[in-house]
């Protein structure tokens, strides 16, 4: 069994050591091993050319990764917390984004954004932010985010392998989770249904993933609702065709999103699926957090998350009628 | 290239001095052409033109080796040129063709050729800069150089600060060039950028740093063949700063009635074309063959922007 922060060191560990011009860079990466541990001992292996340490400096750092990218190398940077993607995103949206396609294909853009998210740690607001949906409306990125070991190994080496940025989110609540890696390809861009079942699809990511099935196993042995939980596992591109397919089955739709409602990933995915499938569709719903910043103290960050008992709590009012 | 009579102190001799006097009498008349183009409606959207910075762009391409890159602005058209791009590629791409440098998907302001070493043209400030830094980091211990342009607008911007202490720190082989025309767009620089020069911001992260004068190609000459030397030899970055004047507005629709009556006037007496002409008769060539330069920049001007406009658009299932 691996964690998943184990699980991302070793996609970083198999691509610095496939691919010379693999380069991880990002704040206190190198000689501490990253605030959460996962880059540790990387700079011992490989050297500090190729594994180093940055000034604080967000717009440089994604910058730079944009410059190395058309220049044969492929950068693997971190961004320390999601909340401060907002000071590389020029770089990110208006360089990095555009570029092969802006060129005409005369360069691919090959970096990859590591950056922890997510909430339910006590970091605060400014801590705990999903900035996936800052980033789902441009084209030209790619933004996933795995829920479990074997998806973060495996799709942390699809992003550093493929030619377009990709923005990898980490759940800092998901770092002690374990499970088996496998050497399975994953297609960046593809949900994956997790549990099957035909009485409502469950959608939802990372952390959320996890909780999606908790619930699920609590509908099915305390409700007699069985539910399909899909986890999507990317933002961008968004796999509305796993959704659909699922939904075409069910009818019923339960969006669980760590994030607010106005601009969320759920509320596109949903208008989406209506777009394409609105006769299958017999009701859906959001869960997500409220309108306001995520707080710092316990109760009330609590309060604010969805969990396991939210999801079948929805699921039972809202959809279990059947 | 050097052979008889030195043009000047600047170490470059009069076959060169005079390739650069073509190169850059066809960039003013390329830009003449682009503002004649924009106003019969054929270069939509904005354009910024370079006319007065020539010097720049012309003395850098010269100093560089074709594996070394740019990083320029939306005011790059001269370096683009002057770095041996296709001009009527160029010309396409301003006019919207299928045969542009990015196939028309960029425009005026983002024209990359990496082909020639543009890695970009950048339409955002700062965006040159920091596309130059990573790719000196692509380039450690390689002999390659990578230069950032941009323009003395960008000296407040954090992207200014940040990159120029990464490439500091990481030592990288970065030229950073600042084509200091006097106003950030609209805006006099003095009234919002604080010290007396640029180049001064550059020497506190310990980057040597020095005020050129950019109306002169000799010099922009000397000081980027002296820094790209000393950035082959792993020793960077280095940044020049490149006193410059635009003779023309910040963009299509800016008349540039900010600027002090007598200004312009003052800078075009040391006009780079000029300057450039005069050290040539000074060092003993002859009108009749500096004033070749002319009728060769037009006839390529000519020639690039027919090619361009009877050239097809892109075809729009193409580009989606």
């Amino acid at each position: 069994m691996t964690e998943f922060r184990a699980a991302i060191r070793q996609a970083l560990i198999d691509e610095l050591t496939a691919d010379p011009s693999v380069l991880v860079f990002g704040e206190d990466v190198a000689a501490a091993g990253g605030v959460f541990t996962v880059t540790k001992g990387l700079q011992e292996q490989f050297g500090s050319t190729r594994v180093f340490d940055t000034p604080i400096s967000e717009l440089a750092i994604t910058g730079a990764a944009f410059g190395a990218a058309v220049t044969g190398s492929r950068p693997v940077i971190e961004i320390m917390f999601g909340d401060f993607m907002a000071l590389a995103m020029d770089s990110l949206i208006n360089q990095a984004a555009k570029w092969r396609w802006v060129s005409n294909g005369q360069t691919a853009v090959p970096l990859v954004v590591r950056t922890t998210v997510g909430a339910g740690a006590r970091f605060g607001p400014v801590h705990c932010q999903i900035p996936g949906t800052w980033m789902q409306n441009i084209p030209g990125l790619k933004v996933v985010c795995p829920s479990n070991p074997a998806d973060a190994y495996g799709m942390l080496r699809a992003a550093i392998r493929d030619d377009d940025p990709v923005v990898f989110m980490e759940h800092k609540r998901l770092y002690l989770d374990e499970g088996e890696l496998t050497d399975a390809p994953v297609e960046l861009g593809t949900a994956r249904v997790v549990r099957r079942g035909g009485d409502v699809t469950i959608v939802s990511v990372m952390k959320g993933v996890g909780d999606a099935l908790v619930a699920a196993e609590a509908l099915a042995t305390q409700d007699g609702i069985e539910a399909e939980v899909i986890d999507l596992r990317s933002f961008r591109p968004l796999d509305v065709a796993t959704v659909v397919a699922s939904v075409e089955a069910t009818g019923r739709l339960l969006c669980v999103e760590e994030g607010a409602r106005t601009g969320g990933w759920a509320a596109g995915l949903i208008g989406q699926v209506a777009a394409d499938a609105l006769g299958s569709l017999d009701d859906v719903a959001i869960l997500c957090t409220p309108d306001h910043p995520v707080p710092f103290s316990p109760p009330l960050e609590d309060a604010a998350l969805p969990g396991p008992e939210d999801i079948r709590a929805m699921v039972r009012e809202r959809l279990g009628g059947a | 290239m050097n052979t008889a009579g030195g043009a000047g102190e600047s170490g470059v001799g009069a076959d060169e001095m005079l390739a650069m006097l073509e190169q850059m009498t066809f960039i003013r008349r390329f830009e003449e052409e682009v503002q004649a183009s924009f106003q019969r409606g054929e270069v939509p959207g904005t354009t910024h033109l370079c006319i007065g910075h020539e010097a720049i762009p012309v003395g850098l391409a010269a100093a560089l080796g074709p594996d070394d890159v740019i990083a320029t602005t939306y005011r790059g058209h001269g370096h683009v040129l002057a770095r041996g791009a296709d001009p009527a590629a160029v010309a396409a791409e301003l006019t919207g063709r299928a045969m542009g440098l990015n196939g028309g998907r960029g425009g005026s302001m983002n024209l990359t050729d990496f082909a020639h070493g543009i890695i970009g043209s950048f339409g955002i400030i700062g965006g040159s800069m920091a596309a130059a830094t990573g790719a000196g980091l692509s380039f450690r211990g390689t002999g390659r150089v990578a230069v950032a342009t941009f323009g003395d607008g960008c000296a407040n911007h954090g992207y200014f600060f940040e990159c120029l202490n990464f490439a500091a720190v990481f030592r990288l082989p970065v030229l950073f060039i600042c084509e200091h025309n006097l106003y950030g767009e609209y805006t006099p620089w003095e009234q919002v950028t604080a010290g007396a020069d640029i180049a001064a911001r550059a020497r506190v992260f310990g980057i040597d740093a020095t005020l050129v004068d950019g109306m002169d190609v000799r010099a922009v000459h000397r000081h980027a063949a002296a820094a790209v030397a000393r950035l082959r030899t792993g020793e960077g970055p280095v940044f020049l700063e490149c006193r410059t004047y635009r003779f023309v507005g910040h963009s299509r629709s800016d008349p540039a009635t900010y600027r002090p009556p007598g200004e312009l006037e003052e800078w075009q007496r040391r006009d780079p074309l000029i300057v450039a002409r005069d050290a040539l008769h000074d060092a003993g060539v002859p009108e009749s063959v500096t004033g070749e330069a002319e009728g060769t920049a037009r006839e390529r001007v000519r020639q690039a922007f027919a090619t361009a406009l009877a050239s097809p658009f892109p075809e729009p299932a193409v580009t989606r």
